[in-house]
Parts: structure tokens; C-alpha cells; sequence
């Protein structure tokens, strides 16, 4: 008589429970188990995509459920390839992407490196710098408005006392030219750790031993920087890039809070105009083909990039 | 023996007749919700229902929602067929929609069964917060609180001997409130970046927020006096040459040059709050408001007690006009609570009841009130709320208000705030835009 857990729950499963068990195939035991994820994955995601995708055709729009829904082919697609306003939007996000992306890898890289290094007070600092992503991106959004006020904002206060500019004299969120670094810099100040603790994590998992034999073959630290630790933490660095591009790809709150989308239409993210053509307009046939065309770019994007990671992992 | 009879047979009745009314009033009993902005007339709206609780037995709730996000949650609850609300006081633009759309129960019949009549109401607040289509009697609410865009100014910075020597002689004109629009921005520009009392002020705040509605409510108090106009006042929808007016593009031309001149640095986003923070805090000399923030001002203990002054929109080239704000009461069509709805907008009808929300610092639109022999001098605002009231005009309330306000939204800010190409492009652009939604509504 065995009395390991299984014989256990097989011998109180009722007799005729375990009948029909008895005839059941591993595959159809599997799929048992399966169906429920597969049947919410098709609920919340892949009927609300094809349902999208059939309303991106029609000129519906929900706040109007009495008028007649008309096919109009792809007339919302024209529409939306051919307005210059969208392109400037992308472009917008397009800035917005590229500049974080960079700023946020480099700093969160080299703050990374200095915190691997064993020193005194090393949890402390990590512990210091994580703390802005803890925060709620519309706090944060709230706290930089503050921060880049003229008249009473530590920013232009600091600017100023290193360029003896007048703090008044500009505007960070007022000036077309300084509003799309307004926000870079406030969603690097929040992101940055983000990337650094994936950093740390890829520094952290390259063996000791590696640099030891480094050094017994006579390797500068540059030499090491450059052909052991880029090379083994570059996958790390790459998924923080996936994270952050597909983040900062659809990023609204923060900006909403801080800039609104302006000055004019300077900071209108692309999330940002899809939120005002499908809740504030109502235009839904239009924003579900702009919603569509937004997740093929990601999603090509995204597959694009995720094959060069697994390559990149792979060597 | 007979009279005993009697009186127990009376009191029998009498018992049976209360208890009677305790058992239909609990068993009428309902709880209602309204909804509104979370703003300062919402406070004074709870306090003033307190009565209508005691005297109907149903009980008040309420749903009140910051006004930056306001149209988002409520037009997303009407247009799902939510029953969060059973009476909603929603903004004067939504009344198209509202009665397009069937959010809104029409009241006439309720109106005309119950003796409310929209001729004692101010006329201005029956068409833009309860007809539609407008300058019809179709009423799909009662006026509930009447608004308006007007100024606000330091009366005491004004009056400064110093201050008043120094601008006769730039200006040739006394310091005092403004004739015209050209002089209100003569004297933002006179204040910008001066000295007073040790701190550095500046001009006027004015609306420049781009998210919502800011700055189309800020506009069209240039715009309008200046000479634009929404349409060609024969024909329905046609913009040509009237949006795009000359007129219209030395309106905004001027709205710029007053945000160049004189506003605050960094007031490229402000709305209502911002406003009121700045003028409160002492950042500046005018503030242009909605009139809801007047009794505020008047209690605040920087600026308030005698020390601001208040004046109706300045005239232009074209007139004296202002931007309409306020909103109506409505019953939502989803509610199943309607009959109780109703009864707490024929109370809200009275004349007692409106008087009372006067004072306790919510603008009644009732005729009763506001031309009361008192009413000018019950506030030192209260002259300028009847002026200013006097002289409103509204944005667009077509059911697709949205599209047409976010359309200006973007190209008013793009010229004002953002300083992109010049005003001529801005209104033309606006034409094609407004254009393309009346095209989608099937209305050009």
C-alpha cells in the first residue's frame, strides 16, 4: 500500500469521478487545464482586437447608439496616414521614445556599474535611487509642474544659478522648444532606476570567475568593460529597452499632468490624441483604425526587436 | 357617550391618516443621486438640499467630479446608459447631445403640469442651458446656475496714489477699470514684472489651458468682441468668413499679444485653479474667471473684504460680450427614480428656495432674484453678475460640441501658447475642421 499524496487524493476521489478520469487522454487531461486561460485570453484579448479591428471599417461612434453604423472601408485609415496633424504626434512620441530610451540607459547603466561596486552604504544608495519609480507617474507629473515653474521652481532655480539666466525667463512647459525635454527629463528622473535594477541584475550575473581569468591573461579594465561586461549584461539592457519602448510608447498620464499635451500640440503623444478621438470625441470608428495602426507598429517593432535580443542571447 | 365616539373616531383617523402618510413617505422614500463638478456652488448645493431631504423624505446623494475630468466620467456614464445619476447638472454644451441622444428627459409637460415657466428664468440661461434645439421651447433642464467669464481685479493696487501717477502718465488715462479690451491690456502690461511691495507681479491670468476647454473659454471673450461669429447668422453651418473673419483674426491676434504681454511666465496650461491660485497668492493684478470663484474672493483674507474689485468683459471693436458658463439641471432618462428627480427639481424651482442658494453663494438664474431691488447690492459682485449676464454668448451645443471644441482646443493654443503661424492660418484651419465634423454629422 503506498501512501504518497496522490495515492492518497486517487483513493478518496469517488468511484465514478475516477471512472470517467480513468479514460480521459493526457492531451484531452491538458487541455482540461488549459481552456480556462484560453478561453480569458480570447475574452479580454483577442475578441476585443477582432472587434476593433471590425470597427476600424465603420464610422460607429458610441456616443451616438441610435445612428445607423456605415461600412466605410478604409476611409478611417486614409484619413489617419494622410493628416498631418498625426504624423506630428508621432514625431512627438518618436522624440519622446528615442531621447528616454538613450537617457535612461545611459544613466541607469552607469549608475548600475558604480552601484555592483562593493562600497559602504551601497543598499542605502539603491534604496535612495529606486525610490522615484515608486511613485505614481501623475504625482510625479504634479511634482515636476512645481519643480518647473518660473517664478518659484527648483529647476529654473538651479538653471539659472549655473547659466546666471533669469529663473522667470523661461519656461519649461510653456516654450515649444523646451516643453518635449520637459518631459524627457522628468520621465528619465522617474524611469531611470527602473533600467539601472535590470542593469544590476545583468551585472550582477556575470561570474567572478570570469574577470579572474581576465586578469590573469593581463586584461585592462577597459578591455574587460568592453569585451566582458558589455557583451554578457547586453541582453539585460536590451529587455530594459523593450520595457521602456513599449511604456514609453503608450505613456499618458505623466504628460497629461504635466504639460496637457501642449504648449499647442507639442507634447501630444500619440496615446494622448488616441484618447481624444475615442473618449472625448467619440469617434470610434476612427480611433479603433488608429488604435489598430498603432499596434502593428508595436507589435512589428516589438518582434523585430525581440529576435535581435534572442540572437543577442544566443551568441 | 356620542362625543367620546367621535372623538375616538377622529383620532382613529387621524392615527390611521399619519400613519398612513409614515408608510407612504417610507415607502416613497428613495435615495437620489446627483451629479455635478466638485467645485465650491457643489458645497453649497448639499447644503441647500438639506431642506428638500426634510421636506420630501428621500435622501441626497452625491456625485460630485473635479471639473478637468468631469465631461470625461459623466458623458462616459450617460452615453453607457449608467444609472449613477438620477439628476445631473451637466455643462450648457451637452444639452445637444443630451437631448439627441435621449440622455435627458424633455420637461416640458413636467414644466407645464407643475406651473414652471422658463419666462422667469434669465433669458440667456433658458437657451443656453435648456433649449435645444436652441431658441426653441424644447427644455430638457431648469437653469440651475448661471456663470459667466468676468474679471477680477486689485482694487487696492489700483487705488496706490504711486501706482495710479505712474500710469497717467504712461497711459494718459486715469488707473481704473478698463473701458476696452485694448486697455485691460495696457494695464496687464503696466503691472507685468513690477514691483509691489517687495514682490515681483505681473499682469492678468487668463485661460490658456489645452487639455479640456480652457483656453476656447478664454478666447471667445476676445473673439467675440472683436467680431467673430460661430456662423453666418442665415445660414445654419456656414462658417466662410465668419469664423475667419478679420474680425475674428484681430480677436486672436489680440488674445496673443495679451498672453505675450501680460500674463505670468510659465501660465501656458492655466485654467480656473491656476487662476485663482495666482490672483489669491498675490501674483497678480486682474484674473479672468468664471463669476462662481466671486464669493471665494470676497472671503479670502488676502484678497477679499473691499480689496478686489470685479467688472464684466470689456467691449471690442465689435461689442460687449462674454462666454456663457453655467449649467442646467436635468433628469437622466436612465434613472429609475425619475418621479423623484422631478420632485427635487419643483422644489429647486421655488422662488424661496433660489433666493437661498443665492446667499448661501450659488448664482440663481431665476428672474425673482436676480431683479430684486436688493440683488445689485447684496455683494459687491452682484452688479457685475447681472452685467456680465447681460451680454453672454455660448460655445457651440451640437451633440458633436466635443469635436468642434477640441478642434479649437488644439489650433488656439497652437497660435497663442505655442506661437505656431499666424492667426489668419489658425482660423482657417479651424473653418476646414469645424467643416469636417459637420460633413461627418451629416449637417453640410
Amino acid at each position: 500500500m503506498k501512501n504518497s499524496p496522490i495515492d492518497k487524493a486517487a483513493a478518496a476521489t469517488p468511484d465514478g469521478v475516477a471512472r470517467r478520469i480513468r479514460g480521459l487522454s493526457d492531451r484531452t487531461i491538458a487541455w482540461i487545464f488549459v481552456a480556462p486561460t484560453i478561453f480569458l485570453l480570447l475574452a479580454v484579448n483577442i475578441f476585443p482586437l477582432i472587434w476593433t479591428i471590425r470597427l476600424s471599417f465603420t464610422n460607429f461612434r458610441v456616443n451616438r447608439p441610435n445612428n445607423d453604423v456605415e461600412w466605410v472601408g478604409l476611409r478611417n485609415y486614409q484619413r489617419i496616414l494622410s493628416d498631418p496633424d498625426i504624423w506630428d504626434t508621432m514625431q512627438a512620441t518618436a522624440h519622446f521614445l528615442i531621447w528616454t530610451i538613450l537617457l535612461q540607459v545611459l544613466i541607469g547603466f552607469t549608475l548600475a556599474y558604480l552601484i555592483n561596486k562593493k562600497f559602504k552604504g551601497n543598499d542605502m544608495w539603491t534604496t535612495i535611487i529606486v525610490f522615484p519609480m515608486m511613485l505614481s507617474p501623475a504625482v510625479v507629473g504634479n511634482f515636476w509642474t512645481f519643480l518647473y515653474q518660473p517664478q518659484i521652481g527648483l529647476f529654473n532655480y538651479v538653471v539659472a544659478f549655473f547659466t546666471g539666466a533669469d529663473p522667470a525667463s523661461f519656461s519649461m512647459i510653456g516654450d515649444v522648444h523646451l516643453a518635449p525635454w520637459a518631459i524627457v527629463i522628468a520621465d528619465t528622473w522617474m524611469w531611470t532606476p527602473f533600467v539601472m535594477l535590470i542593469c544590476l541584475a545583468g551585472l550582477r550575473s556575470i561570474p567572478d570567475s570570469i574577470y579572474e581569468a581576465a586578469e590573469c591573461d593581463r586584461a585592462s579594465k577597459w578591455r574587460q568593460f568592453w569585451t566582458i561586461t558589455i557583451p554578457m549584461a547586453l541582453p539585460f539592457v536590451m529587455l530594459a529597452v523593450l520595457f521602456r519602448g513599449i511604456e514609453n510608447f503608450k505613456m499618458f498620464d505623466l504628460v497629461v499632468q504635466l504639460t496637457g499635451g501642449g504648449p499647442g500640440n507639442t507634447t501630444t503623444l500619440t496615446s494622448i490624441d488616441l484618447k481624444r478621438e475615442a473618449f472625448e470625441k467619440w469617434r470610434t470608428g476612427y480611433s479603433s483604425a488608429y488604435a489598430v495602426i498603432l499596434f502593428v507598429t508595436v507589435f512589428g517593432l516589438a518582434s523585430i526587436y525581440v529576435k535581435a535580443l534572442n540572437k543577442v542571447k544566443e551568441r | 357617550m356620542k362625543s367620546n365616539l367621535m372623538m375616538t373616531a377622529a383620532a382613529g383617523a387621524m392615527l390611521a391618516t399619519g400613519l398612513s402618510t409614515a408608510v407612504l413617505a417610507e415607502s416613497h422614500a428613495t435615495e437620489l443621486t446627483l451629479c455635478w463638478a466638485a467645485w465650491d456652488p457643489a458645497n453649497a448645493l448639499v447644503e441647500l438640499s438639506r431642506d428638500f431631504e426634510e421636506q420630501s423624505g428621500h435622501s441626497m446623494n452625491f456625485e460630485f467630479v473635479p471639473w478637468t475630468s468631469f465631461a470625461d466620467r459623466m458623458l462616459n456614464e450617460l452615453n453607457s446608459g449608467g444609472q449613477l445619476c438620477d439628476l445631473m447638472i451637466g455643462d450648457s454644451q451637452w444639452i445637444g447631445g443630451g437631448a439627441e441622444s435621449g440622455h435627458y428627459l424633455q420637461l416640458n409637460e413636467f414644466f407645464d403640469a407643475n406651473g414652471i415657466s422658463m419666462d422667469d428664468f434669465i433669458p440667456a440661461t433658458v437657451t443656453g442651458y435648456a433649449e435645444w434645439p436652441k431658441n426653441t421651447p424644447n427644455y430638457y433642464a431648469l437653469p440651475a446656475f448661471g456663470d459667466v467669464v468676468g474679471w477680477t481685479y486689485r482694487k487696492d493696487w489700483f487705488e496706490r496714489p504711486e501706482l495710479q501717477a505712474e500710469f497717467s502718465e504712461a497711459y494718459g488715462r486715469d488707473l481704473g477699470v478698463p473701458a476696452s479690451l485694448e486697455e485691460l491690456r495696457d494695464i496687464a502690461e503696466f503691472f507685468q514684472g513690477r514691483d509691489i511691495d517687495g514682490t515681483t507681479v505681473y499682469g492678468a491670468a487668463i485661460y490658456t489651458e489645452r487639455g479640456s476647454e480652457g483656453i476656447t473659454m478664454g478666447v471667445t471673450n476676445a473673439l467675440y468682441n472683436y467680431g467673430f461669429q460661430y456662423e453666418n447668422p442665415e445660414q445654419p453651418y456656414d462658417l466662410e468668413g465668419f469664423v475667419n473673419s478679420d474680425g475674428a483674426v484681430a480677436g486672436l491676434e489680440f488674445y496673443k499679444s495679451l498672453y505675450d504681454v501680460g500674463t505670468p511666465p510659465g501660465s501656458s496650461n492655466w485654467y480656473m485653479g491656476e487662476n485663482i491660485d495666482a490672483y489669491r497668492s498675490g501674483q497678480v493684478a486682474m484674473q479672468m474667471n468664471f463669476a462662481f470663484i466671486w464669493p471665494g474672493v470676497e472671503a479670502d483674507e488676502n484678497v477679499g473684504g473691499g480689496r478686489s474689485g470685479y467688472f464684466p468683459n470689456p467691449a471690442g471693436p465689435a461689442g460687449q460680450f462674454a462666454q456663457l458658463g453655467g449649467q442646467g439641471i436635468s433628469v437622466v432618462a436612465y434613472s429609475d427614480k425619475q418621479d423623484a428627480a422631478l420632485e427635487y427639481i419643483q422644489w429647486f424651482a421655488q422662488p424661496e428656495v433660489q433666493a437661498q442658494w443665492w446667499e448661501l453663494g450659488g448664482y440663481s438664474a431665476l428672474k425673482a432674484v436676480v431683479e430684486d431691488p436688493g440683488f445689485a447690492t447684496s455683494q459687491p459682485y452682484a452688479q457685475t453678475f447681472l452685467d456680465s449676464m447681460a451680454i453672454v454668448k455660448d460655445f457651440w451645443a451640437e451633440p458633436a460640441y466635443a469635436d468642434l471644441l477640441l478642434a479649437m482646443q488644439s489650433r488656439v493654443h497652437n497660435y497663442v501658447i505655442a506661437g505656431d503661424g499666424t492667426a489668419q492660418n489658425a482660423l482657417d484651419g479651424l473653418v476646414r475642421d469645424w467643416t469636417e465634423v459637420f460633413e461627418d454629422e451629416g449637417k453640410l
